[in-house]
């Protein structure tokens, strides 16, 4: 078979990252050879399929790869850590260290011992860096990793499968619920130079456990800082897990990310993803309802101005009966930024009596800003219950109207508008500290565009 | 208090006020009746500031300023408040969360200091007794899954809260049953000082029993063709419209 390979869209990042595997000693330690395998047919994989260009069908409103090459090299790709003190004060207010949780926090792709603060005892829940856990939990871990999250799928978890070396594991042994929420943050200091990172995370949530799970990712300095993440989260029967995703991104901040979730019998399984700033956020939240009477929540809020942009994929895939889905996903797009929202619902033959909801809902607030969006509903079953609807507008004139002859100015009303169009998604938030957290950052964004 | 002279308007191509004339002196209450889609609830809009109306003829001086010049929160802060025939929803709004802004901002432009928290507190209570609402239902979303009755409640409300100078009642009594039109009329009379004014639209007499009006109004397709005191109501009452419609057949 020949191989078409058009000369022009070839990526040089993707050249780099080839050549730098093949050179690394580290990533071919043997210390694991389950590992070591696991590289191997990633790599070899996203050889095959190198990064999505234009023309690719998932990612053809997202030129991450035209973006990624623009602004970084092959230099990127090895770290060598230049300590920076001036960090903690940086990343203090980010940090919500003040409150009873698990702070769990990552820079640069290392684990922080240092910053990191764990509250729970390891009988309730393990916390620990991966490459630890290679070691210590190694069964466990073994039976869990890589499973889910599938290398031929998407390049950018090929490519995370080949190298990632650390991020986070997460237990919660059965019958175990966790009142401490965790709260894991991925820092990209970009002071000294550009950063390129690919934390791994695996999240085994055992049976009839509970667990609330936050990742946020911030960037600290002026130079480009690029994350590729994949977090694999296993939900055992009856047990419930609350998870956040959160992007409160620098303006050079470039985001790929899975989370791949697979659901057992009787589990609930809510996540949140707000994204709020970046240069460009490539979200996929992969849901497997493996089992029946699962529940799924997927609430989504990208709030963008200046020009990040934003593309949220989802898919929540019914495979087998009785299970309920609910999906809603707003944008509020100001300035020159862009959104992109794809949700797939996939109902298999034998999954009957599925309930599956989708909406998506957009506010353009001005010329420039744009949205595409685009339901996908997949259905091989026929007793079930589905629908999707997407809406794009502007704020409402009928309401700004009425606020205002209420004697609010034309700006506050818009912005009382705009946070509770938020809000809806943000309330769903059942983190009380991190849901404050967001309210404050969105009224000060509200507050500073609309000068109140 | 406000003079409205030859006032003009259209949406699109349709011209809907034809040149309203109407005079309001403080204290003086105003009912506006007239078919439907005379051009009442029009009317209103253009007088809170609504944009889809352009005029195209006229002027509407309110205490001595322009008032089409002004913009609807301007023309709020300056004492008009439109009670909706068909108020808004806002989801995830509630009266209380605007309401508190919404009264500092027009305390502030009549000099007066912002309340604190407490002091907010206290007077919503007094003026929710005064119209007999709900705590629960100023704290629901605005008008969402509201009855009828009490969307009209929640507007009364709002305008017992802000004392405007003109009140513009667009059909509040349609929806409230008996007790609840004693209640909202009742809130208006108590309000009711000889600085402020107000413009009740209704179709019923019913409400006028209870407001009493200095002068009854006819609107008819966008002119205000009979001006009358309170018996004009009576008489509407009885007869209908179409005498009056046949009247100012003639005299066009
Ligand atoms: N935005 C609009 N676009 C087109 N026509 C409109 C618009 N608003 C009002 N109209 C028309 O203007 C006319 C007057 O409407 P208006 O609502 O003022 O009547 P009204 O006297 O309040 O009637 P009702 O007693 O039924 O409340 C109607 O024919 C209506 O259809
Ligand atoms: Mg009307």
């Amino acid at each position: 078979m020949t191989q078409i390979i058009d000369k022009q869209s070839k990526s040089a990042l993707q050249e780099a990252f080839l050549r730098y595997f093949e050179n690394s000693e580290k990533l071919k330690e043997p210390a694991s050879s389950f590992l070591y395998e696991l590289r191997k047919n990633a790599i070899h994989s996203f050889e095959q399929s190198g990064l999505p260009g234009h023309k690719h069908e998932e990612y053809k409103y997202t030129p991450i790869t035209r973006a990624l090459d623009k602004n970084f090299d092959s230099q990127d790709l090895s770290l060598e850590e230049v300590p920076n003190p001036d960090l903690l004060a940086r990343i203090k207010p980010w940090l919500l260290t003040n409150i009873d949780a698990n702070i769990v926090v990552f820079i640069n792709g290392q684990f922080s011992q240092e910053h990191s603060k764990i509250v729970s005892s390891p009988q309730d829940m393990i916390l620990k860096p991966l490459s630890q856990a290679f070691i210590e939990n190694k069964e466990l871990v073994e039976q869990h990793f890589a499973k889910q999250a599938s290398i031929e799928s998407d390049a950018f978890v090929a490519l995370n499968t080949a190298f990632a070396q650390e991020g986070l594991f997460l237990h919660v042994p059965k019958g175990k619920v966790v009142d401490k929420p965790v709260l894991v943050y991925f820092i990209n200091d970009t002071t000294q130079r550009r950063v390129i990172v690919q934390p791994r995370n695996l999240y085994l949530i055992g049976e009839n456990s509970q667990v609330d799970l936050a990742e946020s990712f911030y960037t600290v300095g002026e130079n480009p800082g690029y994350q590729n993440i994949v977090s694999e989260i296993v939900v055992a029967q009856h047990a419930i897990a609350n998870y956040y995703k959160i992007e409160i991104e620098g303006q050079q901040a470039y985001h790929t990310g899975t989370t791949q979730v697979q659901q057992a019998a009787q589990s609930l399984f809510n996540a949140t993803t707000v994204s709020l700033s970046g240069a460009m956020v490539r979200n996929n939240l992969n849901i497997a309802l493996d089992a029946e009477h699962c529940e799924t929540h997927m609430f989504g809020l990208y709030m963008l101005d200046q020009h990040t942009h934003v593309d949220n994929h989802t898919i929540v895939d019914h495979r087998l009966p009785n299970s309920f889905s609910n999906e809603l996903y707003k944008g509020i797009m100001d300035d020159h930024s862009r959104g992109v929202f794809n949700g797939k619902i996939y109902v298999r033959p034998g999954a009957q009596k599925t309930n599956a909801f989708q909406s998506n809902m957009n506010i353009l607030l001005t010329d420039d800003a744009s949205i595409d969006t685009k339901p996908q509903l997949e259905i091989w079953a026929d007793d079930v219950k589905c629908s999707h609807g997407a809406t794009t507008g502007q704020i409402d004139a009928e309401q700004l109207f009425y606020l205002r002859t209420r004697g609010l100015k034309k700006e506050q009303a818009r912005a009382i508008l705009l946070k509770a169009f938020a809000d809806d998604v943000i309330q769903n938030i059942k983190v009380k500290p991190l849901r404050e957290q967001l309210e404050h950052i969105i009224a000060a964004r509200l507050e500073k565009n609309y000068q109140l | 208090m406000l003079t409205i002279k030859n006032l003009k308007a259209r949406v699109e191509d349709k011209e809907i006020l034809k040149g309203i004339n109407l005079e309001v002196r403080a204290g003086e209450i105003h009912a506006i009746m007239g078919p439907n889609g005379s051009g009442k609830s029009t009317l209103a809009s253009v007088l809170a500031g609504r944009e889809d109306f352009e005029v195209t003829e006229g002027s509407v001086e309110f205490l001595g300023n322009d008032l089409l010049d002004m913009a609807p929160e301007d023309r709020a802060r300056e004492g008009v408040f439109l009670a909706f025939q068909y108020p808004v929803e806002i989801p995830g709004v509630s009266t209380t969360n605007f309401l508190k802004t919404a009264l500092n901002q027009i305390r502030q432009h009549r000099g007066q200091d912002p309340l604190d928290a407490v002091s907010f507190l206290k007077l919503m209570k007094e003026k929710m007794k005064l119209v007999e609402i709900d705590q629960s239902l100023i704290n629901r979303s605005l008008n969402e899954g509201f009855s009828g009755g009490e969307k009209k409640r929640n507007e009364i409300f709002q305008l017992a809260m802000l004392e405007p100078k003109l009140a513009i009642l667009d059909e509040t009594d349609s929806g409230l049953d008996i007790d609840a039109l004693r209640i909202v009329a009742n809130g208006v009379n108590k309000l009711k000082t000889k600085d402020n004014a107000t413009i009740v639209v209704t179709h019923y007499q019913r409400l006028l029993e209870y407001i009493i009006p200095d002068y009854v109004h006819v609107l008819y397709n966008g002119r205000i063709v009979k001006s009358g005191t309170k018996e004009l109501a009576l008489e509407l009452e009885e007869k209908g419209y179409d005498w009056i419609k046949d009247t100012t057949a003639t005299t066009v």
